[in-house]
């Protein structure tokens, strides 16, 4: 937290210097570039690349820069957009798709999308091009998703399987969800088909869930995921529960529910359980606690059999975006760490709300070392719009362009932004 | 926070006598300063300033937590419920939706809101009138007190 504190007093000198540099780099500049009103660190620049496309969640960019954007619009033909990338500017190239949706990734020559329900993917030629952009191939179909969460995150290993997230519909497995002091429901049902990780085959059409595996349980709701390379292995961050104080607040004062429980990061093995809605982690005690719809006060400890997240972030923060850094255009220290969205809370009222930023968390041999940083800050447009939830704009998707650029989308107002770094 | 709500009935209960309009047609801005329209709740006792305000202790402590403090909601998950039909129409359907919760996606000006609302069968008749007249009243929105009497109306058949 020291550091963060100290981030927060340099960023604004940071970032009037990155400006200035910035300003005095360009010999030309186009008229659609823009300097974010982003804070980065030193020696990085953010541009806003593109505009107004609506609901823009997650994103891929292929070799040739071309980026490919997941919406979650209801326009016709607009489900996917197609940019070019011309450095500080984005064109649009196409659209497509009918279906809206969140997930984004590019593996083996295809360009594979959700929707709430299903998985498709679209052959790409050489160029990374969506060959016939009105029929993909149904990967996946009949996923359930009912009220709470129903975006599917999906992230693809190396060896031909995609891992689908199924997002719980319920905050905490309570008999009424929602309900104030309403106990959860023992042997909590929703986790024979929802809240956790599926695995099928990554080519074979019109899977169901009988045709896949349920890889990992005991997941509230994940939307950021990612295959880490260096240790072969899926990490992905989940949403961690609501409202502590308001369902049971002799356990737990507003404060305290601002911050807990953790949202949390995990690297998943096959038949890992992380222990919703039975228990959740506290960042602070370092523990994971009994839930108190199954007799918890906030203090007795549970989940014996539950799996530790590998790191832990306040609460409510909603991880939307995870990417490892694989490039060489950031300095050393990014390199195999991991960038996260945090798209920003709702569930800290009356507490100010908090997030709205890309963190940056090291890693080192495939796993976090060290304490986390903000690493790009001002999404939300001033203190009080973030204070108030009412951010102009929510980071989301995350990619890494083929220059080693960092892209980041907004679902609120369907902005773009790249980051890059000149030494 | 007694003696505040002592001094405002008084001050109701003086322009009661020289009001007889029961519109709620009240300007939120207005509403200290000028002439202020009583709507009688239901002992008579309490006019639609009161309501208001008892209604806005019931919004902050159940309802601000999904709905937020300002009433616009979440987007793609918690309704708002500035200038909605949802809010401002039919009354029955909405003490309904108090009483009973909300289980469906629901549209609003193009946007979708999904998650769940749950029953608040268990507040007190009178606080949903306050707190819909609270609702109606406030974010941008004018219209009609809600009533004691309604909302037995509706509790009484939810219950049959």
């Amino acid at each position: 937290m020291k550091k963060k504190k100290v981030l927060s007093l340099l960023l604004p000198v940071m970032a009037a210097g990155g400006l200035i540099l910035f300003n005095a780099l360009k010999s030309d500049p186009p008229k659609k570039a823009a300097d974010a009103g982003l804070t980065v660190p030193t020696g990085f620049t953010a541009n806003v690349i593109a505009e107004n496309l609506g609901v823009a969640r997650h994103i891929a960019v292929t070799p040739q820069g071309d980026i490919y954007i997941k919406t979650d619009n209801s326009k016709p033909n607009r489900g996917i957009i197609v940019l070019h990338d011309n450095g500080t500017t984005a064109t649009e190239k196409t659209t497509f798709g009918n279906f809206s949706g969140t997930e984004m990734v590019i593996k083996n020559g295809y360009l594979y999308a959700s929707s709430d329900y299903d998985v498709y993917r679209y052959k790409l030629n050489a160029n990374n091009e969506v060959i016939d952009p009105n029929n993909p191939e149904k990967i996946v179909t009949g996923l359930i998703a009912r009220r709470d969460h129903r975006a599917k995150a999906f992230a693809l290993d190396n060896d031909g399987n995609i891992y689908v997230n199924i997002g719980a519909y319920s905050n905490s497995c309570q008999i009424k969800d929602r309900q104030k002091g309403s106990l959860g429901i023992p042997n909590c049902p929703i986790l024979d088909s929802a809240g956790g990780v599926w695995q099928f085959k990554a080519d074979k059409p019109n899977q169901t869930y009988k045709d896949g595996t349920r890889y990992a349980t005991g997941l509230r709701n994940v939307v950021g995921m990612a295959w880490n390379q260096q240790d072969n292995q899926l990490f992905l961050m989940q949403h961690g529960r609501d409202q502590l104080a308001y369902m049971f607040p002799e356990h737990w004062d507003n404060k305290q529910s601002a911050l807990l429980p953790a949202e949390c990061m995990y690297a998943l093995k096959k038949g890992d359980n992380a222990g919703w809605p039975y228990i959740y982690y506290d960042q602070i005690q370092h523990k994971k606690i009994l839930a108190p719809e199954y007799g918890g006060d906030g203090k007795k400890t549970g989940g014996e059999n539950a799996i530790d997240p590998v790191a832990a972030y306040p609460g409510h923060m909603a991880p939307n975006g995870l990417l490892f850094y694989t490039g060489s255009q950031f300095p050393e220290k990014y390199k195999n760490g991991a960038f996260i969205a945090f798209h920003g809370s709702w569930n800290r009222a009356p507490e100010p709300q908090e997030g709205y930023f890309v963190v940056f968390q090291p890693f080192k041999n495939g796993k976090p070392d060290g304490q986390w940083e903000v690493f790009a800050d001002g999404f939300a447009g001033s203190p009080e719009k973030k204070a108030s939830g009412r951010a102009d704009h929510k980071p989301c998707g995350l990619a890494q362009g083929p220059d080693g650029s960092l892209y980041v989308t907004d679902d609120v107002k369907g902005s773009v932004y790249k980051i890059s770094y000149k030494k | 926070m007694i003696l505040k709500y002592s001094k405002t009935a008084a001050l109701v209960l003086l322009l009661a006598a020289v009001t007889t309009t029961l519109q709620a047609q009240v300007k939120k801005t207005t509403l200290s300063k000028k002439k202020v329209a009583v709507t009688k709740v239901s002992s008579g006792s309490a006019s639609l300033k009161a309501s208001m305000a008892r209604g806005k202790v019931v919004f902050n402590n159940i309802c601000a937590t999904c709905h937020q403090a300002d009433g616009l909601g979440v987007p793609r998950m918690n309704p708002p419920l500035a200038k909605t039909t949802y809010v401002l129409g039919d009354k029955t359907k909405l003490i309904g939706i108090v009483l009973n919760g909300f289980n469906e996606d629901v549209e609003i000006n193009g946007d979708r809101y999904s998650n769940i609302m749950p029953a608040h069968d268990y507040l007190k008749d009178q606080q949903i009138a306050d707190v819909l007249t609270f609702v109606r009243n406030n974010f941008g929105n004018k219209a009609s007190a809600v009533t004691l009497t309604e909302v037995k109306k509706v509790r009484a058949t939810k219950k049959s």
